[in-house]
């Protein structure tokens, strides 16, 4: 009976039923405490992504206070739109030229992170690959016939993609990606572009839902004060309950 | 004449004048601090008052989120970024119904799996499990009503595949189905008014069930874990003997329960609201998008046992009644087992068995239920039915003859 309210009670924290793709995800490891991190992400994405994929549901200013930036630093290097310091950050691509230049608008990104997860996203920002018989020029290991190019190929270098042949025993063949090689080398180390790639995803792990931040810092209080607030109610029944025999 | 001076203090004055005109402490005694219950419940008996916690909870949470959500389609996802990110508090309060929606699903399956272990539903208590079972039913409608407004991708196709269920209703199938949705195709009509169902006509319904639940409970008074009725051993004063009040005694018990939930579900809404997908699910978080059907088309984990069983029948219309008689069947319990002894304490190892299986069946289900559904699991998912039908059937055959261990006169422990 007591393994069985142990395992009751254990059971909210066990975390085995969470869907996850088949494919291999390299992990993001961000950190969303990093105001560092999430500041130089803030910037590769105003500059990089911004202009296709909005954060409509995102006020700069919100962002100003979270990442602990002044006004004035946001308006200077984080503003490209001429938008005001408390709008969303928008873009001023128009749904109907996004269909037309890419077949279908490019997503909204704030929540994107609870949607994907972080590990997808950085796994597929650094799997592109050149492949001449895509409209853009560039293909994408975990996202097949991705229509996005690689807005990182000066920074990353650019990559091939090769593939293993499989033929099963009816004949049928198949590909699977097998690894990436380097046809040029990019402006940056791959330690640094992994750390680029790592910032700009924390920076959308935090677009997702800027709550965290606090909730996080409450969480410790609010558990302690129940520890108290439970051991106190549990002196009190035993108390009351004494004279129930 | 002068006025006599009363020795009452205002407090106590104050009562008399409202005993005359409303039997204000006659109620609280008769309910709360004279309602004798059975001196030893145990760990199982916190879910009752735990139900009710979460029922306040997700009141008084989707009241304030009513405040600032919008029923229309083009503006509900959007509505609830807004609330989460600019009304203040607001995740916190959306955390705590999201989460409490959950908690509500996880109290009420331990409250009944209390109820089925120590024959809380036998007689005299019968009309005490269907009115929990009208209330698990109107729960379901409410919570399946509620995963849709935030209209996401899986809000969305959730409400598609689960409307059409009653599309497979032979002849009547197509107007109901265009009744339910007030549309041809589930739209902002279908918004609008599981809006309207979900914040107003549910909730009242609940309310007036849990009413019902408490009084037919208070008529007939406690089951225990010994499933021996209290109010046959009475004291000169017709007083239980092994009767305990309400109050004091399991409001403060209750009270600890409560610490003890909440830890654990201010954990959640704190540091883990989502639950890695299993709360808030990852589909979710992209708008709703009638041209674009997620990978995997799942209801939140408290309806996938019985979608497990929907998806194990090939036929459609079979696979509808089946999930439906998976439910009504519940109701029929009080009637099935026929049995003189009510708890498990004092029933033999073939009906621990049964039970046990039954349980571990409607787990697995629901385990099933979220998975993609791979040939080994859907022959998991045909025999995990046929134990979960098995149970009452079974139930029925054994339990009229049943031998059990000698029942004791008075309460053990």
């Amino acid at each position: 009976m007591k393994r069985l309210i142990l395992i009751l009670l254990l059971l909210p924290f066990v975390n085995t039923f969470a869907s996850g793709g088949s494919e291999h995800l390299e992990q993001a490891q961000a950190n969303i405490r990093s105001k560092e991190s999430l500041i130089n992400g803030a910037k590769y994405y105003m500059s990089y992504c911004s202009s296709c994929h909005s954060l409509q549901y995102q006020r700069y200013s919100r962002m100003a206070q979270d990442l602990g930036l002044t006004k004035e630093e946001v308006e200077e290097n984080l503003i490209f739109t001429g938008a005001k310091f408390t709008d969303h950050i928008t873009n001023n691509m128009s749904a109907a030229d996004a269909e037309k230049w890419f077949g279908k608008a490019p997503p909204d990104l704030t929540v994107i992170a609870k949607a994907r997860g972080v590990d997808w996203i950085y796994t597929y920002l650094k799997s592109f690959y050149k492949d001449p018989t895509r409209p853009s020029g560039w293909n994408n290991t975990l996202f097949v016939g991705a229509s996005m190019p690689n807005v990182f190929w000066k920074e990353q270098g650019v990559q091939e993609a090769h593939f293993e042949e499989h033929t099963s025993s009816d004949g049928v063949v198949t590909h699977s990606f097998k690894e990436f090689t380097k046809l040029s080398q990019g402006t940056m180390s791959d330690e640094e572009f992994n750390e680029t790639v790592r910032d700009v995803v924390n920076f959308l792990a935090y677009t997702a839902e800027p709550a965290q931040l606090i909730r996080m810092a409450y969480a410790p209080w609010v558990l302690l004060f129940l520890v108290i607030f439970t051991f106190m109610a549990y002196l009190l029944k035993k108390n009351y309950f004494k004279d129930v025999h | 004449m002068s006025k006599t001076k009363t020795s009452k203090g205002m407090g106590a004055r104050f009562l008399d004048w409202m005993d005359y005109r409303l039997p204000v402490s006659k109620m609280w005694k008769e309910h709360v601090s004279e309602y004798y219950a059975p001196k030893n419940f145990n760990f199982w008996y916190f879910f009752g008052s735990l139900a009710m916690l979460v029922l306040v909870n997700q009141l008084l949470t989707g009241i304030w989120l009513t405040m600032h959500y919008k029923p229309d389609a083009e503006q509900a996802f959007g509505a609830v970024e807004y609330i989460m990110r600019d009304v203040p508090w607001g995740w916190l309060i959306r955390y705590l119904h999201t989460t409490g929606a959950s908690a509500f699903f996880i109290v009420v399956y331990l409250h009944m799996f209390r109820g089925l272990m120590y024959g809380s539903y036998k007689k005299p208590r019968e009309l005490i499990w269907v009115f929990g079972m009208v209330i698990y039913v109107a729960l379901m409608a409410e919570a399946f009503m509620g995963y849709v407004l935030p209209w996401g991708n899986m809000s969305y196709w959730g409400a598609k595949v689960i409307t059409q269920l009653f599309g497979v209703i032979p002849g009547v199938g197509d107007t109901l189905l265009e009744w339910i949705r007030g549309d041809y195709i589930v739209s902002d009509a279908t918004l609008n008014r599981f809006f309207a169902l979900h914040v107003v006509a549910v909730p009242i319904v609940l309310l007036a069930l849990v009413v019902l639940h408490l009084a037919a409970l208070h008529t007939v008074g406690s089951n225990n874990p010994d499933g021996v009725e209290i109010k046959k051993n009475k004291d000169e004063n017709g007083i239980p003997k092994d009767g305990i009040p309400f109050h004091p005694y399991y409001t403060v018990k209750d009270i600890f329960g409560v610490g003890m939930f909440l830890l654990i579900f201010l954990f959640i809404v704190f540091v883990k609201p989502d639950m890695g997908g299993l709360f808030l699910e990852h589909d979710n978080y992209t708008p709703a998008d009638p041209g674009v059907t997620p990978a995997h088309i799942k209801p939140v984990w408290y309806f996938t046992p019985f979608y497990a069983i929907l998806k194990a029948v090939p036929n459609p219309l079979g696979g509808m009644i089946l999930m439906f008689t998976a439910i009504i069947l519940l109701f029929t319990l009080p009637w099935l087992d026929r049995s003189e002894v009510k708890s498990i304490r004092y029933r033999l190892l073939p009906f621990k068995i049964a039970l046990f299986s039954f349980v571990t069946a409607f787990v697995i289900l629901g385990w099933l239920g979220m998975q993609s559904g791979s040939t080994v699991q859907k022959y998991m998912a045909i025999v995990c039915t046929v134990v979960y039908f098995a149970y009452f059937p079974f139930l029925y055959f054994y339990s009229k003859n049943e031998k059990h261990k000698p029942i004791p006169e008075r309460l053990t422990h």
